[in-house]
């Protein structure tokens, strides 16, 4: 096949996936950023050209601030936390362990549950006085407690949703990666007398840095993408103390029509998302070797 | 060759999907409506009811309806389509949202169809208290329809337990306070006000009650920190914070009622749609009154309007607009108020036999009409949801002790102020 | 290795084994409690949606007013076109792109492989308010194919068939051409059979994933006939009259029943086409 023929071909099999990648990911990435510079058009007045004043109202928006850090919040939360349940959870069905099956279906129930659905029953949990969490912490004697109406406790709730979601997703990939790794290794670690946290701290962690970082990578972006769950349980309330990034652009797009100030939020949350990239392609990658 | 063959057939494939569900205009006047419908069940019955009825009579019309979820949910659907060019003919949408629905100009006022007089005699049959959150500017933008207040919805039973008369529910704040301190003990709440999504409307009942105005006719101004709405609030957080009597930060509206059948609260603040719910599920004998007074008695007005899209063709304007006059008669109207406990929007359907008969066997569903005489508009801004959401904001943060509510009130009215000042 | 020659040396045996499985199953109830809430609340009477007796009497009359109350059959078909017609889009736009990306030498093909690799960033769940617009355009605005759109072409996928396209081996490919087969039919014939396990995995991903998805179809979708369940099951439950958690629990056991059902049949599947599709 010659070049020029071949580099035909090649564009034309690329060209439907490009055209669809365009219009949805790279057009829309770069719209937002124009549209962040300009105002909401209104029926009585219409879109001008402001410069950085969104920036600027944002920057002194507090609603914002405190949406940032409540995400930044729980991203350390949710990050760590699913990671290191998903590989306990495929260690431990990796083993024979009694009712296995069961055992692995409970894990993985969190997705194919869908979180709109299962939200309901969380805020069940959550209830005061007769929610489950209630009945079983009053119980062992407990006082009760309003824990998606306070706001010391509200943002702590919705995480733990979080992190029960995704902790079951993860575990397949771990389970997956698990039952990759050669037995052969196990026996000379044996062997060598090693106790079963060596082998899991020096064979079976590091064997696992590859998906370790795949799963990092899509704990991030879940992380500053999962709202789904404060529709029912909170609506980003008490006084904003449970409101996402996400969550917040939904409220200034949709609710307030705000489209520009929409867009300009949007811009904060690409910003960090690209940050995310860079921080994977750049150092990371270096260090895990990755297939 | 076949490689492009396929391309081109995969292409062709992909727009065929993609065309598919392109509308079918059908030669009958279409006449769609975006109706919120928070629990499924029996509302979207009786509308497609409705619907039927009103097309037999009409066989010239087609009627539409399309259940958008809550009040929030439809209005975020109906700006939606108005933007996207293809609105709903007509929809009802909360009252407040009128402001908005202006200056998005997605609305054409009812005037422009009332012609004859007794067009003219219908305007004019409604309650006044709901007409306020109708009217701007001297015309009227939205039809009363699916309308509500607070009401105080008490346990008989505890009432009794506690030692208090069953059939005197409390007439003043003072009294609530007292009555609520008498029937709280542990795992019983003397008093439930429900403070989740939209905590603004409750609390507008405590500052009407307190003699506050929150605020103008016009829309464009609020009264967020005035002395007599702090006053309010510091009652509302007073009744957690200082007498216990109250569960403590944020209560969700949406399993109040459930608390209440829970018997885990003796009396609960919620809107009288909730009336055939509560005599549905609750397995004790219960009550309704109007909400305590403190300086007055009050409650604001609140639920859906109709409202007509500027975007529609003229005929299918005409269209709705008889549909709605058909929704609104008085007949119609109290069958409405008997099927839901939503408030039969004009005085005339109060004399229907329909209406008498139950309000005969089931006293409680009149107490929301002789409480609108108290009622005064609901909270309604240009900007409303944003408005709004900085009086949410003020009152969570109030209640749940993270700002007092002087300090609360005065963000909240920085931050109203700013979204308002373009607007004067 | 006698006996237990299956076991490994760390896996646990005995007293050991009988406390792992302990471990592992208090963990397995705290994870399935939700689900089993559900069961129990959508079995029985409303008033024992708090109350846990076993006594309880059982009904089914939950699904029957849930299912009445809603237009549940009219979303499952959304929902099932909308999975269906995503996944097929997919297949169909990410084994082109991988296969291109995999055995096609052409100018820009690195920078075309970046533009794609940044959607695996930059998810269309983040760009809302722009493609709200787009489809906004495209006059689609409330139909299942708006729904559709901005996932067909997943960078996901891209990725995931081309890193299996590379392992195939040249000769395999070489051998089809000299019998006269043209690019595609190569595709078809050599490549897309041997990577029928990513496939696979990838399949139940992307359903599992549209099944599930809120946010995207609550925007834009509106009215009964493009909504899918999520958004349904959303409108239902919305809270404006009460929670009824009793008709909520049989509305969503009913709305994840196909996905849960077909999970326990496919498993051992699901683990193992992930484990050969590599996706680690």
């Amino acid at each position: 096949m010659k070049r020029s023929t071949a580099a035909i071909h090649g564009w034309l099999l690329l060209l439907p996936a490009m055209a669809i990648l365009a219009l949805f990911t790279h057009w829309p990435a770069f719209a937002t950023l124009i549209d962040s510079f300009f105002s909401t058009p209104r029926p009585r007045r219409p879109q001008r050209f402001v410069g950085l004043e969104n920036y600027e109202v944002m920057l002194s928006d507090p609603v914002f601030w405190q949406a940032v850090s409540n995400n930044l919040w729980f991203a350390a939360w949710t990050i760590p936390a699913s990671i290191i349940l998903a590989m306990l959870m495929a260690v431990l069905v990796n083993d024979r362990i009694f009712a296995r099956g069961f055992v692995r279906m409970a894990y993985f129930t969190p997705t194919v549950l869908p979180m709109i659905a299962v939200a309901n029953i969380w805020l069940f949990f959550y209830t005061p006085q007769y929610g489950l969490l209630e009945q079983i912490l009053g119980f062992f004697g407990f006082p009760s407690h309003n824990w998606l109406g306070s706001k010391d406790t509200a943002l702590a709730a919705v995480t733990v949703v979080a992190i029960w979601k995704e902790a079951g997703f993860f575990m397949i990939f771990y389970l997956a990666a698990l039952q990759q790794i050669p037995p052969h290794l196990a026996e000379a670690a044996a062997l060598e007398g090693a106790s079963r946290w060596t082998y899991f701290r020096r064979v079976q962690f590091p064997l696992l840095m590859p998906t370790t970082l795949f799963v990092l990578i899509n704990a991030v972006i879940n992380a500053f993408r999962m709202v789904d769950h404060l529709f029912v349980l909170t609506r980003g309330g008490p006084d904003n103390a449970t409101t996402l990034l996400l969550y917040y652009i939904y409220e200034v797009g949709f609710s307030f029509w705000d489209t520009s100030y929409a867009a300009s939020l949007t811009m904060v949350l690409l910003a960090v998302l690209a940050f995310t990239a860079l921080v994977q392609y750049g150092v990371l990658e270096k260090r895990v070797h990755y297939r | 060759m076949r490689r492009r063959e396929f391309l081109k057939g995969t292409a062709a494939a992909a727009g065929a999907v993609i065309a598919a569900p392109s509308i079918s205009r059908a030669a009958k006047l279409e006449v769609s409506f975006y109706y919120p419908v928070a629990v499924g069940g029996p509302i979207t019955k009786l509308i497609d009811a409705y619907a039927r009825d009103f097309e037999k009579e009409n066989p010239d019309i087609k009627l539409n309806p399309i259940y958008a979820g809550t009040y929030q949910e439809t209005i975020v659907k109906a700006l939606t389509a108005h933007k996207s060019g293809v609105p709903p003919t007509t929809s009802v949408l909360l009252s407040t949202d009128m402001f908005t629905l202006i200056d998005e100009e997605a609305i054409v006022p009812i005037d422009d169809f009332v012609k004859t007089e007794e067009d003219k005699k219908w305007l004019a049959s409604f309650f006044p208290a709901f007409m306020l959150n109708s009217q701007t500017g001297g015309k009227t933008w939205g039809v009363p329809f699916q309308r509500s207040t607070i009401v105080l919805y008490w346990n008989k039973e505890l009432f009794k337990e506690a030692g208090l008369d069953p059939e005197t529910p409390p007439a003043n704040w003072t009294e609530q306070v007292e009555f609520a301190k008498k029937l709280t003990k542990d795992g019983q709440w003397g008093i439930q006000v429900p403070s989740s999504g939209f905590p603004y409307w409750l609390f507008q009942a405590f500052a009407i009650q307190a003699g506050a105005v929150l605020m103008n006719q016009e829309g464009n101004e609020t009264y967020y920190d005035k002395p007599e709405v702090i006053e309010a609030l510091e009652y509302w957080v007073s009744l957690s914070r200082e007498h216990k009597v109250h569960p403590p930060g944020i209560v969700e509206w949406g399993t109040t009622p459930k608390d209440f059948f829970e018997r885990k609260c003796a009396m609960m603040w919620t809107t009288t749609g909730n009336l055939t719910n509560v005599r549905n599920n609750a397995k004790f004998p219960f009550g309704v009154a109007m909400l305590p007074a403190g300086k007055r008695r009050g409650s604001p007005t609140g639920g859906g309007n109709f409202y007509i899209s500027s975007k529609a063709g003229k005929s299918e304007q005409e269209a709705a607009f008889k549909f709605i006059q058909w929704c609104t008669s008085p007949e119609r109207a109290a069958q409405w108020c008997v099927d839901t406990g939503y408030v039969a929007v004009r005085p005339d359907s109060w004399e229907t036999p329909v209406l008498k008969k139950y309000v005969e066997e089931f006293p409680q569903a009149a107490v929301a009409r002789d409480q609108l005489e108290f009622a005064v508009a609901e909270l309604s801004t240009h900007e409303n949801q944003r408005v709004t959401k900085a009086l949410n904001d003020g009152l969570q943060a109030a209640l749940t002790g993270s700002k007092t509510p002087a300090q609360a009130m005065k963000d909240s009215q920085a931050e109203a102020e700013r979204i308002l000042r373009a607007y004067r | 290795m006698s006996g237990a020659a299956s076991y490994g040396p760390y896996e646990p045996r005995g007293s050991g084994r009988v406390l792992e499985s302990v471990a592992a199953w208090m963990l397995a109830i705290l994870w399935i409690l939700p689900l089993a809430y559900a069961v129990w609340t959508a079995f029985h009477p409303a008033e024992y949606s708090a109350r846990f007796d076993l006594t309880a009497p059982l009904t089914l009359e939950n699904f029957a007013r849930a299912w009445s109350a809603a237009p549940f059959a009219r979303y499952f078909l959304n929902t099932v076109i909308l999975v269906a017609l995503v996944l097929v889009c997919q297949l169909i736009l990410c084994t082109l792109a991988a296969y291109a990306f995999a055995r096609y030498e052409f100018p820009g093909s690195s920078i075309a492989f970046a533009l794609v690799l940044a959607q695996l960033m930059i998810m269309p769940d983040v760009l809302i308010v722009e493609n709200y617009k787009t489809l906004n355009k495209l006059g689609l605005v409330d139909s299942i194919p708006a729904i559709a759109l901005p996932y067909i072409a997943s960078a996901f996928g891209i990725f995931l068939l081309r890193q299996t396209f590379k392992t195939v081996p040249k000769e395999l490919d070489d051998a089809a051409r000299v019998e006269g087969a043209s690019a595609l039919q190569t595709l078809l014939k050599v490549y897309v059979p041997l990577a029928r396990p990513v496939y696979l995995a990838y399949g139940l991903v992307s359903v599992s994933y549209h099944w599930n998805n809120f946010l995207w179809p609550l925007i834009i979708t509106s009215s009964v006939e493009s909504r899918p369940l999520t958004v349904g099951l959303q409108v239902f439950s919305s809270t404006d009259q009460g929670i009824d958690w009793a008709i909520i629990c049989a509305a969503t056991l009913m709305t994840s029943a196909p996905l849960l059902v077909g999970f326990l049949l496919f498993q051992r599947q699901f683990v193992q086409s992930f484990m050969r599709a590599g996706i680690r």
